[in-house]
C-alpha cells in the first residue's frame, strides 16, 4: 500500500445542547461524529456511504477545516491540520479543496462565473500573477468541459450540471492534491450525475488527485470509488476495497444498506432477499450502549450491549486469505451476499 | 450505469451561433435565462459578439460595472436621477428659478391664490408659496439624505457585524435596539430637542439617526445572517477566504438589497418626521424655511386655501417617491437574475 496522504484518527464532533438564555449549560451533546479513522492514500478514492444524519458531512467539514474537531487528528502528510491557524492553515487549504453539495447555493449569485472561479487566485495570489488568471480561469473552464467564453456570465445562467462544473473548476483552482467531495451529484438529475461522476474520475486521471467521496447513492459510490467506508451514528462499521464492501459485507448494517439498492435484472430481483431494518436511527444525542447499531440489528446479543465491537478484521476471518478479510465493526460478522453478482 | 455523453461542452460550443439575441449575456428577460437552464448543453450556443464584449477578448466584468451598465439605460433610474439631481442644485442654489425672499412676507396677501409672477400664490403669512417651496428644499432634502445615509450606516455596520460575528455581541446589540424601539419617536423628540438650543438641521438629524438606526440594524442583521448560511460562504472560507473578503465580497451584496429597500422608504418618513417635530415646535423653528414647517402651518386651513398645503406637500411627495424609485432601481440592477 502506498503512503497515505491523508490520515484521520478519532475524530470527534459534539455539538453541545444548552439549556438557559442568559446562563447557558450543558445538558448533552450531539454526537455527530464518534471516533472516525480512515486513511487516503494518494491517487485513490474513498468513498463514505451512511443514511443521512451519520455524520458523513460533518466529517468532510472537519477535513476542509470548516469546523473545528472536538477531539482527534487529522493529519496531512504527517501533520495535524486540526489546531493549524493563519499562515499555516492557508497553505494546508491550498492541498484540500471541497466541492459542494448543492450547486444553487454554492455559487455566489452576484459574482461572474470568472470571479467565481478566480476568487482563489485572488486568495493565494502566489498561485497565478494577476495577468495570468484569465487565461487559468478560461483554462479551468475548458477542463471541466464549459465554453471559456462564459466568463462573464453569472451562475443562473447555468443550469445544474454546469454549475456543479464551476464548482468543480473553483476546486480545481489551486491545484490541491485532495479533493473532498460533499455528495457532489445528489442535486443533479440522474442523466446529468453520470456526466459529473465521469468528469471527476478524468480529473483525477489528469491531476492526480485524491478524493473523498461522500454520498448515500451507493451505486455512484462503488462505480467511482477505490475503497469504501460504511457509516452509521458516527462511526466506520466497516471498510475496504469496494468489491470487498459490495460483493462480501460481512456487518449487518453494510448488508442491510446493500440490500436496498435496486437491481435492475428483474429475475435475480425474485430471489433476492431483502433486509428490512425495524426501528429509526437513534438520535445522535442519546447513542445506545455497546453495538451503536445494535437497537435495529437482527443478530443483537447480549454481549453487543456491554461491549464496543471496534473496527478491525473480526477473529473468524483474521487466519481466511479473501475478501471477507477487512475491518468490519461487529461482534457476529459473517459474510452475506445481498448484491447479486454482475 | 449508462454511458454518459460526457462533453456536453463540446455540444454546447458545436451547436453555435444559433438564435443571435437570445444569447447575449444580457438577455432580454428572464425568459431567456430560464431557456439556457433547462435545456442543459443542448441550445446553450456561444454568445455572439455584440457590443457588450462577453468573449475571451471582452474586460472582465464585475457585479457593480454590470449594475452601472443597466442603470444608465433604466428610464425609472434616469427619470428619479433627474429629479434628485434637479432637488440638489436647487437646494444649493434656490435663487436659480426663484428671485423673491422667502421671509418678506405681506399680511395683507395672506391665503390669497394664484397672481402672475406667484403661481403658487401666498400662505397665511403673506409670503410667496413658491419661494419658500424652493427654499424649503434645502433643509428637506438635507434632512432626508442625511438622516438616511446616517441611520444607514450605523445601522447596516452594527447589525451586519452582530449578524455575522453572532454569540454574545449579537445578543448585546439585539437587547440594545430593543430599548430604542422602546422610546416613542414623538416623546423622545420632546425630550431631547427641547433642551438643544441649536436652530440648525443637525440636531434634529442626530435625534432621527438616533432613534432609527436600530430598525436598519435588524433588517441588517437578519439578511446577513440569511447570506452568511448560503454554501458559497463556506466555499470562500474553505478557500481561506478572511473575514473582511467574505463580509464585502459575499455577504454585503446579497444582503444589502432589503437595506436599500427600507431605507430609501424611510428616507420619505424621516422629511415627514422633521415636518412632525417642527410642528410639536421642536424641530426647525421660524425663520428657517422647510416644506414640514409649512406644510403644518397651512393644515389648519386646508378648507379655505388648500393650495398653501398642496404645493410644498406634492414637492414632499415627488422627492420621496424619487428617492424610492431610485433605491428600486439600484436594488433591481444588483440582482443579476432580473437582467
Amino acid at each position: 500500500m502506498a503512503e497515505a496522504i491523508l490520515e484521520v484518527r478519532d475524530l470527534v464532533k459534539h455539538y453541545p445542547l444548552t439549556q438557559g438564555i442568559l446562563f447557558k449549560k450543558q445538558v448533552g451533546a450531539v454526537k455527530a461524529v464518534d471516533g472516525v479513522s480512515f486513511d487516503l492514500v494518494a491517487g485513490e478514492t474513498l468513498g463514505i456511504v451512511g443514511e443521512s444524519g451519520c455524520g458523513k458531512s460533518t466529517v468532510a467539514k472537519m477535513l476542509v477545516n470548516l469546523e473545528r474537531p472536538t477531539a482527534g487528528q487529522i493529519k496531512y502528510k504527517g501533520t495535524d491540520i486540526t489546531k493549524m491557524s493563519g499562515k499555516a492553515l492557508r497553505s494546508v487549504r491550498r492541498n484540500i479543496q471541497m466541492v459542494f453539495q448543492d450547486p444553487y447555493t454554492s455559487l455566489n449569485p452576484r459574482m461572474t462565473v470568472g470571479d467565481i472561479i478566480g476568487e482563489p487566485y485572488e486568495i493565494h495570489p502566489e498561485v497565478a500573477p494577476k495577468g495570468d488568471r484569465r487565461r487559468k480561469v478560461q483554462e479551468l473552464l475548458d477542463v471541466v468541459g464549459l465554453n471559456p467564453e462564459y466568463i462573464n456570465r453569472y451562475p443562473h445562467q447555468f443550469s445544474g450540471g454546469q454549475r456543479q462544473r464551476i464548482g468543480i473548476a473553483r476546486g480545481l483552482a489551486l491545484q490541491p492534491e485532495i479533493i473532498v467531495a460533499d455528495e457532489p451529484v445528489s442535486a443533479l438529475d440522474v442523466s446529468v450525475q453520470a456526466q459529473v461522476v465521469n468528469l471527476l474520475e478524468r480529473l483525477q486521471n489528469e491531476f492526480s488527485l485524491s478524493y473523498v467521496f461522500i454520498a448515500h447513492d451507493l451505486s455512484i459510490v462503488r462505480h467511482i470509488s477505490d475503497r469504501v467506508g460504511v457509516m452509521y451514528l458516527g462511526r466506520i462499521v466497516e471498510i475496504g476495497r469496494d468489491a470487498e464492501i459490495y460483493d462480501h459485507p460481512t456487518h449487518p448494517y453494510t448488508q442491510a444498506l446493500l440490500s436496498a439498492v435496486p437491481v435492475p435484472d428483474p429475475s435475480a430481483r425474485e430471489h433476492r432477499e431483502r433486509i428490512i431494518l425495524s426501528g429509526d436511527v437513534p438520535s445522535p444525542a442519546n447513542i445506545p450502549s455497546g453495538c451503536r447499531f445494535r437497537t435495529r440489528c437482527w443478530k443483537a446479543q447480549e454481549r453487543c450491549t456491554l461491549e464496543v465491537p471496534e473496527l478491525a478484521v473480526p477473529a473468524v476471518f483474521q487466519l481466511l486469505e479473501g475478501p471477507a478479510h477487512h475491518p468490519s465493526a461487529c461482534h457476529f460478522a459473517e459474510e452475506k451476499r445481498v448484491v447479486p453478482s454482475e | 450505469m449508462p454511458e454518459p455523453d460526457f462533453d456536453e461542452g463540446a455540444a454546447i460550443s458545436a451547436t453555435g451561433a444559433g438564435g443571435v439575441g437570445q444569447g447575449a449575456i444580457a438577455p432580454t428577460g428572464t425568459g431567456a435565462a430560464m431557456d439556457l437552464a433547462i435545456s442543459e448543453g443542448a441550445t446553450l450556443e456561444r454568445t455572439p459578439g455584440g457590443p457588450e464584449g462577453t468573449g475571451p477578448a471582452g474586460k472582465p466584468r464585475s457585479l457593480w460595472g454590470d449594475a452601472w451598465r443597466d442603470l444608465r439605460r433604466n428610464p425609472v433610474f434616469i427619470v428619479s436621477g433627474l429629479i434628485i439631481l434637479f432637488l440638489v442644485v436647487i437646494s444649493l442654489w434656490p435663487s436659480l428659478i426663484a428671485s423673491g425672499n422667502p421671509l418678506k412676507c405681506d399680511l395683507s396677501k395672506a391665503q390669497l391664490g394664484s397672481r402672475p409672477g406667484h403661481p403658487f400664490g401666498y400662505d397665511g403669512q403673506g409670503c410667496d408659496v413658491y419661494t419658500r417651496t424652493v427654499y424649503g428644499a434645502r433643509t428637506s432634502v438635507t434632512v432626508g439624505v442625511c438622516t438616511t445615509l446616517g441611520v444607514a450606516l450605523f445601522g447596516s455596520v452594527l447589525g451586519g457585524l452582530a449578524g455575522f460575528f453572532g454569540g454574545g455581541w449579537d445578543a448585546l446589540l439585539s437587547r440594545i435596539t430593543d430599548i430604542f424601539f422602546g422610546i416613542p419617536v414623538v416623546l423622545g423628540g420632546l425630550v431631547f430637542l427641547s433642551v438643544v438650543t441649536s436652530t440648525t438641521v443637525w440636531p434634529v438629524i442626530g435625534f432621527m439617526v438616533l432613534l432609527g438606526w436600530p430598525q436598519i440594524a435588524r433588517i441588517a442583521r437578519g439578511s446577513v445572517i440569511t447570506a452568511k448560511q448560503n454554501d458559497y460562504v463556506q466555499a470562500a472560507r474553505a478557500l481561506g477566504a478572511t473575514n473582511s473578503r467574505m463580509l464585502l465580497r459575499h455577504i454585503a451584496p446579497n444582503a444589502v438589497a432589503p437595506v436599500i429597500v427600507v431605507a430609501t422608504i424611510a428616507l420619505g418618513t424621516y422629511i415627514s418626521l422633521e415636518a412632525t417635530l417642527s410642528y410639536l415646535g421642536v424641530g426647525l423653528k421660524p425663520p428657517s424655511v422647510s416644506w414640514g414647517i409649512d406644510i403644518s402651518a397651512a393644515s389648519q386651513y386646508i378648507r379655505n386655501a388648500p393650495h398653501m398645503l398642496l404645493w410644498p406637500a406634492g414637492a414632499l411627495a415627488v422627492t420621496v417617491l424619487a428617492f424610492i424609485m431610485l433605491g428600486d432601481a439600484v436594488r433591481d440592477a444588483l440582482d443579476p437574475k432580473l437582467r
